[in-house]
C-alpha cells in the first residue's frame, strides 16, 4: 500500500509540474500576458481624483488614437457608473492597447469573448493589448461591484 | 493511541463547555438560515426573476448579496470551526478546555455578528464580503468583522492552552491525530488572519471613524487576499478533520497513514502566501510575482490530492471490511444509508469538480477567461458551498444529536436532503460555469442590467433552477435539525465517531518533528516575507488618499 501511496504522490507532482510548464510556455513563449504595473497616479486625500485625472496625460484626453500604422491606443476613464468614452471604434486586426484607470471606486474592465479582463484601481494605471480578429459589436462591461447602478455600467466596442 | 483517547468514559468535557460548543454550532446554522434566504434571490436573478423587491427592508440586490456572503462565508464558517474544533481538540487530548476563553470566544462572535448585521440591515454596509475600499461601510461593519476574527483567535487560545496542558502531562508523546489536525487548522489560521486583521483594524476601521483621511485601495486589497485565500483552508480544514478523522470510522473502515495526514496539514500551514492569485487581473503587481504565486498555488493543490488518495483509500478499506468485492464493489458498501456518510461522500465528489475548477482559476493567464465571471461563484459553491457546506450538514447529522443527546429525527429525510443538495449544486454550478465562460459577470444584478448577451440565457436558467433546489434542500436540512432538537426524550450518545489508523504514528524519527508547530510557523513566516515583503515594502507608508464612497 505504501508503494501505491508513493506512486500516487509522484504522479500528482508530475501532473502539476506539467500543467505549470504549459502555463509558463503560454506566458513566456506565446506572450499571453497578465495586466502588470504601468505607473501610478499620485494624489492626496484633499484632492479629488477625477479632477487630477483631467490634468494627467493620457487621461486628460480619453478616446481612440492611432499611434502608428495599425497600432491604436484607447484611453478610458471609468466613473461610477460609466466608461468614458462609452463608444469605442477600432479596426479589425489592429494592435489595440487599452490604457484605463478609475476616477472613484474599483471597477472592472471586461470584454466577454476576449481575454481583455482587468481591474481598474484608483491611483493605478491598467494596460492591456489585444488584437480583435473578427469585426462586430463587442460589449465592454464593469465586472466589479461599484455601487447601486453597477449593473448599468457598460460601453460598446465596435470592431470594423 | 493513548488509553484516554480510545476510552470514551475518560472523556471529561464539562456540561457547560458542551453547551457552549452546541450554541456555537446552532448560532452558525442560524446565520446560514438567514444567508440562504438571500441566496435564493440571487439564483433567481440569473433567470431574470427579481424577488428582491419582496424582501422586507432590503433595498438592493447588493445589500442581499453582502448579507449572503458575510453570514455564510464568514460567520457560519467561524462559528462552526470554533465549536467543532474545540470539541475535537478536547476529545483528541482527552481533557477539558479553558471555559473562560471558550465563553469569551462565543460571545465575541455573537456581538461581532450583531454589529456587522446591524450595519448590513440598515443598508450602510452594502460593500459585499470583500469590502474593497474606497467603497466605505459604517464603522460597526468593520468592528463587527474584527470581532468575528478575534473570536477565532480566542478559540485558537483555547486549543493552544489545552495542548500546553496536555504536553506537560504527556512529555515526549505524539499529539493524538484528532487534536493535531484541529490545532494545525488554527495555527494556520492565526498566521493567515493577520492580513484581514491589519486591513480592518489599522486601515478601514479608523478611516470609517474619520481618524484617517482616506484609504489605500491597492494595499487593502492585497491585505484582504492575503487572508482571502487561506481563509478557504480555514473553511476546509475542519471538514478535512471529519474526512480524515471520522468518515473512515463512520463508513466502517480505518484511516491508513497517520504520517501522510499530518504532512497534508503541515503543508497548509506552510503555503499560506498564495492570495495574489486572486489578483492576477490587477495592475500594480508584477507578472513575475504573479507567476511565483501561481506556482505556490499549484503546490497547495498537492495536499488536496493527498487527501483525495488517503480518504478514498480509507473508504475502500471500509467498503472491503463491509464485504464489498473487487475493484469497484467497495464503493457501494460504505454505509450510504447513514446520512452523515452520504452527505460527506457526495461533498467529496463535489470537491473533485471544485478542485479542478480551482486549478483553472489559479492558472495564471487562463484566469483572464474567467476572472470575475460567474465561473468563480460556480467554483466556490462546489468547494465552500458543497465540499464544506454539505459536509457541515453531514457532520451536523451526528454532531447535533451528540451535543443535544437526541435521536436524529428521520434519517431518511436527511438522506433525501443530502442527495437533493448535491443534485442542486451540480445543476447550479453547471449553469454558473457555463455562463462564466460566456462572459456572464458575477456580483451583478443581471435581472435589471442594461446589457445582456443571448448566450447567458440558458446558463442563467440552470443557475436559477439549481439554486432553487439547493435552497429547498437547505430548508429540509433545517426542518430535520429543528425537529431533532425539539424532539421529546433523550438518548445517551457517549462518544464522537473517530477513526483508528492502520499505520500508527511512529515514536521516533523525523515524523516527530511534524508535531513541533514552531518549525512550520517559522518556515511559513519566511515564505510570507519572501512573497509579500517586497510588495508591502513598496507600499509603505499607505497612500491613504482615496476618499470613501457610499454610492450604494
Amino acid at each position: 500500500m505504501e508503494r501505491y501511496e508513493e506512486r500516487f504522490l509522484l504522479a500528482a507532482a508530475l501532473v502539476l509540474m506539467l500543467f505549470l510548464g504549459a502555463l509558463a510556455y503560454s506566458a513566456f513563449a506565446m506572450h499571453i500576458a497578465l495586466p502588470s504595473p504601468h505607473g501610478m497616479i499620485h494624489y492626496s486625500a484633499d484632492q479629488r481624483l477625477r479632477l487630477i485625472l483631467r490634468k494627467t496625460p493620457p487621461f486628460d484626453h480619453p478616446g481612440v488614437r492611432e499611434v502608428a500604422p495599425g497600432r491604436y491606443e484607447v484611453v478610458v476613464v471609468a466613473y461610477a457608473w460609466q466608461f468614458v468614452p462609452d463608444e469605442i471604434e477600432v479596426p479589425a486586426g489592429a494592435q489595440v492597447t487599452f490604457i484605463a484607470t478609475s476616477a472613484d471606486v474599483i471597477h472592472g474592465f471586461f470584454v466577454p469573448g476576449t481575454r481583455i479582463n482587468m481591474m481598474l484601481i484608483p491611483g493605478e494605471v491598467s494596460e492591456f493589448s489585444y488584437r480583435f480578429r473578427r469585426p462586430g459589436k463587442y460589449l465592454l462591461l464593469c465586472h466589479e461591484y461599484c455601487g447601486e447602478l453597477h449593473q448599468t455600467m457598460h460601453a460598446d466596442v465596435v470592431v470594423k | 493511541m493513548t488509553p484516554i483517547v480510545s476510552d470514551p468514559s475518560c472523556f471529561p468535557l464539562p456540561d457547560d463547555q458542551r453547551a457552549l460548543i452546541r450554541w456555537n454550532i446552532y448560532f452558525g446554522f442560524a446565520m446560514l438560515a438567514v444567508g440562504v434566504l438571500f441566496g435564493l434571490g440571487q439564483a433567481l436573478d440569473y433567470a431574470h426573476i427579481n424577488i428582491f423587491k419582496y424582501y422586507p427592508g432590503i433595498r438592493t440586490y447588493y445589500q442581499g448579496l453582502t448579507i449572503h456572503g458575510v453570514l455564510n462565508a464568514l460567520v457560519l464558517t467561524s462559528a462552526f470551526a470554533n465549536g467543532f474544533m474545540a470539541l475535537t481538540t478536547a476529545r483528541g487530548l482527552g481533557r477539558p478546555l479553558n471555559g473562560f476563553l471558550l465563553r469569551a470566544s462565543f460571545w465575541t462572535l455573537v456581538i461581532g455578528t450583531l454589529l456587522a448585521g446591524y450595519a448590513m440591515a440598515i443598508g450602510k454596509a452594502s460593500v459585499l464580503y470583500t469590502f474593497y475600499p474606497p467603497l466605505e461601510a459604517h464603522w460597526t461593519f468593520y468592528l463587527g468583522l474584527a470581532l468575528v476574527v478575534v473570536s477565532t483567535w480566542l478559540t485558537s487560545a483555547v486549543l493552544l492552552v489545552a495542548l500546553r496542558g496536555w504536553r506537560r502531562e504527556h512529555p515526549g508523546e505524539r499529539i493524538p491525530l484528532l487534536a493535531f489536525m484541529s490545532i494545525a487548522t488554527y495555527v494556520m489560521w492565526d498566521i493567515a488572519s493577520a492580513g484581514i486583521a491589519i486591513e480592518v483594524v489599522v486601515l478601514l476601521l479608523p478611516w470609517s471613524l474619520g481618524l484617517l483621511p482616506g484609504s489605500d485601495p491597492m494595499l487593502s486589497r492585497t491585505l484582504f487576499w492575503f487572508t482571502g485565500h487561506p481563509i478557504v483552508y480555514f473553511w476546509l480544514l475542519p471538514v478535512y478533520v471529519s474526512w480524515y478523522g471520522m468518515i473512515p470510522k463512520q463508513a466502517g473502515g480505518a484511516l491508513f497513514s497517520d504520517t501522510l495526514t499530518r504532512v497534508a496539514f503541515v503543508m497548509f500551514i506552510l503555503l499560506v502566501p498564495v492570495g495574489i492569485h486572486h489578483q492576477f487581473a490587477d495592475p500594480g503587481i508584477s507578472p513575475g510575482l504573479k507567476f511565483a504565486v501561481a506556482f505556490l498555488t499549484f503546490g497547495i493543490f498537492f495536499p488536496s490530492l493527498m487527501t483525495a488518495f488517503a480518504v478514498m483509500y480509507a473508504l475502500e478499506i471500509a467498503g472491503h471490511w463491509n464485504g464489498g468485492k473487487g475493484l469497484v464493489g467497495w464503493f457501494f458498501r460504505i454505509r450510504w444509508s447513514d446520512p452523515s456518510v452520504c452527505a460527506q461522500v457526495l461533498a467529496m465528489c463535489a470537491f473533485l469538480l471544485g478542485g479542478i475548477s480551482g486549478l483553472m482559476n489559479a492558472s495564471y493567464n487562463m484566469n483572464l477567461e474567467i476572472h470575475n465571471t460567474t465561473f468563480i461563484p460556480g467554483h466556490f459553491h462546489l468547494t465552500l458551498g458543497t465540499a464544506v457546506g454539505l459536509s457541515y450538514m453531514g457532520i451536523a447529522y451526528w454532531l447535533v444529536p451528540y451535543l443535544a443527546q437526541k435521536r436524529l429525527w428521520s434519517p431518511r429525510l436527511a438522506l433525501v436532503q443530502a442527495v437533493s443538495y448535491f443534485v442542486g449544486v451540480l445543476i447550479f454550478a453547471r449553469g454558473m460555469m457555463w455562463g462564466g465562460l460566456e462572459g456572464m459577470p458575477r456580483r451583478t444584478a443581471l435581472s435589471i442590467a442594461t446589457y445582456s448577451l443571448p448566450s447567458w440565457r440558458i446558463p442563467g436558467l440552470l443557475a436559477a433552477a439549481g439554486g432553487t433546489i439547493m435552497f429547498a434542500s437547505v430548508i429540509l436540512f433545517f426542518f430535520v435539525l429543528v425537529a431533532t432538537i425539539l424532539s421529546r426524550g433523550t438518548v445517551q450518545i457517549a462518544d464522537i465517531p473517530f477513526t483508528e489508523t492502520v499505520q500508527t504514528p511512529s515514536e521516533d524519527g523525523w515524523q516527530c518533528r511534524l508535531d513541533q508547530f514552531h518549525y512550520w510557523v517559522f518556515a511559513a513566516l519566511v515564505l510570507i516575507a519572501i512573497v509579500y515583503g517586497p510588495f508591502v515594502a513598496r507600499h509603505l507608508p499607505p497612500t491613504l488618499s482615496a476618499r470613501g464612497f457610499t454610492n450604494y
